[in-house]
């Protein structure tokens, strides 16, 4: 049986992906026209319509037990590609494979072992505490009710929601309704997580905590993450690997130190000098200076050659190199998307 | 079994529990309600007397026990309006519940039943009050009131599936309600809402029998009030089953359509 590497560099065979996508498509059919009344009353008699690919023919696998963090900017395809994941969507060309199921002939046993969480989207009744819609899921789901039980006990422990799900959930507080309804969507114990911008809105606290939930809850039951987020923060926690998609059409799949490597052409010197006056625009853009602290920024082919001259022409007392900030090289990496599709 | 038992009887109480906060609501929607049949009942029992004593032999007692029997029909066949899905549907709570691993009709056919006890419970002081102010004429016998019992359920069930048809139109187009107000005066008239059907012309009587509207209003009203045979009373429960089971079919014809056209277009 032959293999290929997967985002993450592991052989990866087809019947050992949690989930499987070859060169999956979404196109939607919209109609379209000018604004105006004149325009108004023509498309009553010539409809326009234009097709708009959502998603172009990509194609990925992911591990059992493995978290990626799934980005793009606004419209890139990532809700569009998590819904075909989940069944909510039918493709309009390629293959998805999640746990050997399709997932738009959204079969029972599929459903019983995903879940999708919207950072956006309810799922807990507005009116009641979140334990009477954790009842209700139980019975969806036909949870035992001893397992059932710990399993509560366990997310209300390690979400530390003891009076949260005692109250309604309409007087939460947005961290803590968004808190419930993760706990919510992982009563059934899925062994694929979709999380679509699960920490959106919520303070840096919060988003902490929901992240270190998530990274524990892949840990003691081994599930697979597939995560969007526009908090880079979440991905650098919890994703080694990330798979960049734009128009789209998939720019990058690897690991996250990789795409630095692979899409920023800068590099950050960093500086201490007894004096922070003295030019240094000959080495490369000063980005910053503070107290004898010096920030330079230099092509990264060149980094070597003027970090030697720097240690030979200056009173340095401590130097670091280092690679540009997550968030500037994926601000770059969409910006090189754009162009290209332009 | 066990487990879709186990289910309606969670999201029943579930139901139960939600609609209690909003008792308040309710009363006032119950009182909305019911100036409908009150305002039918005034203008009939004027009739009757001003027509010496009855109209097609109904007299005013007669009207009373139609109408305020009418007011516990029409809360039984209380569902899920069609011009919800227009919002289930562009809200996303459709793909919320599409995500779960059972059909969304049990989900609501369920929350809508458990909403029942509490508008039932909520309805008795009402029943009370217009029973004393009305003086309704009520002698069911044993038999029928059993009956009555299952068929209040059976309309519910008629009714149910009729109005998530209607509703799933909004797959296809927006902007449906045109469709709904003509449902909604096709039932009026063909229902026994507006007024017993044996007081209908002819025509309209003929034209009754082969639609499924009285099926879950004025056959299950006329049922307690002792105006049906046994074997009318089983002919309409059998009408019940058949109606109910139609609209399962189309419903189920349909709902892969529907899903697939609603996956195409997302939410």
């Amino acid at each position: 049986m032959s293999g290929k590497k997967n985002g993450s560099g592991k052989i990866l065979y087809p019947d050992q992906a949690t989930i499987h996508i070859t060169q999956l498509e979404k196109y939607y059919i919209v109609p379209e026209r000018e604004a105006g009344l004149r325009a108004a009353v023509g498309s009553l008699f010539r409809r326009k319509h234009r097709e708009i690919k959502a998603v172009d023919g990509i194609s990925f696998d992911i591990l059992p037990g493995e978290m990626v963090g799934f980005l793009g900017p606004n419209g890139a395809g990532k809700t569009t590609t998590l819904k075909m994941l989940s069944g909510l969507l039918y493709p309009t060309a390629g293959e998805a494979i999640v746990l050997g199921h399709v997932p738009s002939r959204r079969e029972k046993t599929f459903l019983r072992q995903i879940t999708l969480v919207m950072g956006q989207r309810n799922q807990l009744a507005w009116d009641i505490p979140a334990l009477d819609s954790y009842e209700l899921n139980r019975a969806i789901y036909q949870i035992p009710r001893g397992e059932f039980k710990r399993t509560v006990d366990e997310l209300i422990e390690l979400l530390d929601l003891q009076d949260i799900v005692r109250k309604p959930v309409r007087n939460l507080s947005l961290g803590e309704r968004m808190k419930a309804e993760i706990a919510g969507s992982l009563l059934h114990r899925p062994q694929v997580l979709f999380l679509d911008e699960p920490t959106i809105g919520l303070d840096v606290t919060m988003q902490r905590r929901i992240r270190a939930f998530i990274a524990e809850y892949n840990r003691r039951f081994g599930a697979s993450v597939l995560l969007t987020s526009h908090y880079m923060a979440d991905v650098v926690a919890l994703c080694r690997r990330v798979i960049v998609i734009h128009h789209g059409r998939i720019l990058y799949d690897g690991g996250l130190s990789g795409l630095v490597e692979k899409f920023s052409a800068q590099k950050t010197i960093v500086l201490t000098l007894p004096d922070s006056n003295i030019d240094l625009t000959s080495y490369g853009a000063v980005r910053s200076k503070d107290a004898g602290r010096v920030t330079l920024q230099v092509p990264k082919s060149e980094t070597s050659r003027i970090t030697a001259q720097l240690l030979a022409d200056l009173p340095i007392s401590d130097l670091t190199v280092e690679d540009p900030p997550i968030e500037e090289v994926i601000e770059h990496v969409f910006a090189q998307g754009a162009e290209a599709a332009a | 079994m066990k487990a879709m038992l186990d289910f309606y009887f969670t999201q029943m109480k579930m139901a139960i529990q939600q609609q209690i906060q909003y008792r308040v609501a309710n009363y006032f929607y119950m009182i909305g309600m019911i100036a409908e049949p009150v305002i039918y009942l005034v203008v009939w029992s004027t009739v009757a007397r001003a027509q010496g004593g009855s109209v097609g032999g109904y007299t005013p007692g007669d009207f009373a026990a139609y109408y305020i029997v009418w007011t516990l029909v029409r809360n039984m066949n209380i569902v899920l309006t069609p011009y919800v899905w227009e919002n289930y549907i562009q809200r996303g709570e459709l793909s919320m519940e599409l995500l779960r691993p059972l059909h969304p009709l049990h989900a609501t056919l369920a929350y809508f039943s458990g909403w029942k006890f509490v508008m039932i419970a909520m309805w008795l002081p009402i029943a009370a009050i217009l029973t004393i102010v009305f003086q309704p004429t009520l002698n069911p016998q044993l038999w029928s009131i059993a009956a009555f019992a299952v068929a209040l359920w059976g309309g519910y069930l008629v009714r149910f599936m009729l109005l998530w048809l209607l509703g799933m139109i909004t797959f296809w187009t927006t902007r449906v309600s045109a469709f709904f107000e003509l449902y909604f005066t096709l039932e009026l008239l063909f229902s026994g809402r507006l007024v017993p059907l044996s007081l209908m012309p002819q025509w309209v009587q003929q034209v009754a029998a082969f639609l499924p509207f009285q099926w879950a209003f004025g056959f299950t009203i006329e049922l307690l009030l002792g105006k049906l045979t046994p074997a009318q009373a089983l002919y309409g429960l059998g009408a019940q089953v058949f109606w109910t089971l139609l609209g399962l079919f189309f419903v189920n014809l349909l709902w892969r359509a529907a899903l697939r056209r609603f996956s195409a277009v997302g939410a």
